[in-house]
């Protein structure tokens, strides 16, 4: 008992890993929740036939052996009980094998049996953020926001998957599995929360230096919310008021900012970096790598090699007094 | 003593798995005024025309400097007028006839100033290192730049061999306007 006290002091603070905001065996929705189910399945029988083949093996090494006549003595009786006892354990490893094929095919068909949902989202794969435009039949209400995704609660979302570099992977384990995202096809996906939350997902697949710096949020909110919400984002950035922000607004369209970023409403209209125009609503930015504030968006204006080596957005040398309204010029952006 | 050469070539072998470092902090370009640049063969006075200096070896012989220059040659869409290389409503970049000067400072000098009858200035909207960056990228079109560094790779179809396959050849200063470049008569 001494011997494993330490072992099971570990075991319950191990298991405390399992909960939180990125964990397929804490699951939030249907998708998440069959393949939990499937786990947990798949682990029960086979901790089961691990227990019982390491008892037979145990037995069969503490059995007292019966005295034999001689090596080349045959024993018909014990022959005849060992080949049934083989047989017996053949049939039932046959078994198990199909009937754990029959629960992941049936995992699986419940996965990807509807591609059909009232919201479709077109999720692309960039090095390394993540561009999200939600689509709609009316290309007026339709809108590119980056590295957050915002869904109703209970309702399926579809997600097309595409790549504009390299392979990726999109995974949200509370929600669903991994999918690769592969450049020159569209995979897709679809997904459902069934609590509001947020539900933090990154790239699977390594894609470069910054992979590790590739994470998305997944924001459920209830409906009504989530309708508030997809209104502020179809609506153009607002004009700045006050004179500090509008500097901000100069700065921002005279300087490099202007060549890859978006931020409808203004002049600026790149389309190879994350659109800009409700910036100051997200949680994080640089994809999950810092939280959102101002301070953080002047670190990452000021030294983005330094916070993210190798990333896309280079260094721009302002001067000191222009990160001022230029942060706060971003941070209003809501 | 076989052995001992044996571990010893191993080792020098090793040596070889590093070709170069990526500076995502790229070497610092001077200010443009400390970067003087000859924008004509001609000039006033009896003294010959400065030449542009050999800055930004750095950037030529960087393999990294260089995908990136190409990255950014599609992002920023000098393509737009240039396609590929080949010209369209822009001059060819891929031949060996440099309108303005074919040093890489005479490039860095026209995507940062514009030239007369279309190209646009950067100045200020791109970042001089990523202007080195593209500039030596535009001479690896013409393989101005060192076969190992010249990127390999294509991700589109392209109309031309990738850089790094493409025959050195000299650059050729002055050429000539092209009809679409030169300024109604």
């Amino acid at each position: 008992m001494r011997c494993c006290r330490p072992a099971l002091v570990a075991l319950p603070l191990t298991l405390t890993g399992c909960t939180g905001w990125q964990s397929s065996l804490d699951p939030q929705g249907p998708q998440a929740d069959t393949l939990a189910t499937m786990f947990w399945v798949f682990t029960a029988i086979l901790a089961l036939v691990w227990l019982l083949t390491m008892a037979a093996l145990f037995l069969s090494l503490r059995r007292a052996r019966a005295e034999r006549a001689g090596p080349l003595v045959l024993e018909p009786q014990a022959e005849r009980s060992m080949t049934r006892a083989v047989s017996a354990a053949v049939a039932f490893t046959a078994a198990i094998v199909i009937a754990l094929t029959v629960v992941s095919y049936a995992a699986q068909r419940a996965l990807f049996s509807s591609h059909e949902a009232p919201l479709t989202l077109l999720v692309k794969g960039h090095q390394w953020w993540w561009e999200v435009t939600y689509e709609d039949g009316q290309p007026s209400r339709r809108f590119t926001t980056a590295n957050e995704i915002h869904v109703p609660v209970g309702q399926p979302v579809l997600i097309k998957l595409q790549s504009s570099d390299v392979i990726h992977s999109f995974w949200v384990p509370s929600l669903a599995g991994k999918m690769d995202i592969v450049p020159g096809r569209e995979n897709r996906l679809v997904i459902e929360a069934s609590k509001d939350g947020i539900f933090r997902g990154q790239c699977a697949e390594f894609c470069g230096w910054q992979h590790a710096h590739m994470a998305i949020a997944v924001v459920a909110h209830p409906a009504e919310e989530f309708e508030r919400w997809r209104e502020n984002q179809i609506s153009a950035a607002e004009p700045p008021d006050d004179p500090l922000r509008k500097r901000g607004m100069e700065i921002f369209l005279s300087r490099p900012c202007v060549m890859c970023h978006q931020i409808r409403g203004t002049p600026a209209a790149g389309k190879v970096a994350p659109d800009l125009t409700h910036v100051g609503s997200r949680l994080h930015i640089a994809a999950g790598t810092l939280p959102n504030s101002r301070g953080n968006l002047a670190a990452w204006i000021t030294d983005p090699q330094g916070i993210k080596p190798g990333a896309h957005m280079p260094l721009m040398k302002l001067a000191g007094d222009e990160i001022e309204p230029l942060t706060r010029y971003l941070e209003g952006l809501r | 003593m076989r052995r001992l050469v044996a571990i010893a070539a191993a080792i020098a072998v090793l040596s070889a798995c590093e070709r170069e470092d990526r500076e995502f902090r790229p070497p610092p370009v001077g200010t443009e005024a400390e970067a003087p640049v000859t924008l004509s063969s001609i000039a006033p006075g009896t003294g010959p025309a400065e030449r542009p200096g050999e800055m930004g070896q750095a950037y030529e012989e960087n393999a990294y400097h260089l995908s990136e220059g190409k990255r950014l040659f599609t992002w920023f869409n000098c393509k737009g007028c240039h396609a590929n290389g080949g010209g369209g409503s822009g001059p060819a970049l891929m031949d060996d006839s440099w309108i303005y000067g074919g040093a890489l400072l005479n490039v860095v000098q026209t995507i940062r100033e514009g030239r007369p009858n279309g190209m646009p200035s950067f100045r200020g909207k791109i970042p001089e290192e990523q202007i080195m960056q593209i500039a030596a990228y535009v001479r690896s079109m013409e393989r101005q730049v060192p076969q190992d560094a010249a990127p390999g790779r294509n991700d589109d179809l392209m109309p031309r061999p990738s850089e790094h396959r493409l025959p050195a050849r000299p650059a050729v200063p002055g050429g000539t306007v092209p009809p679409s470049g030169q300024a109604p008569q």
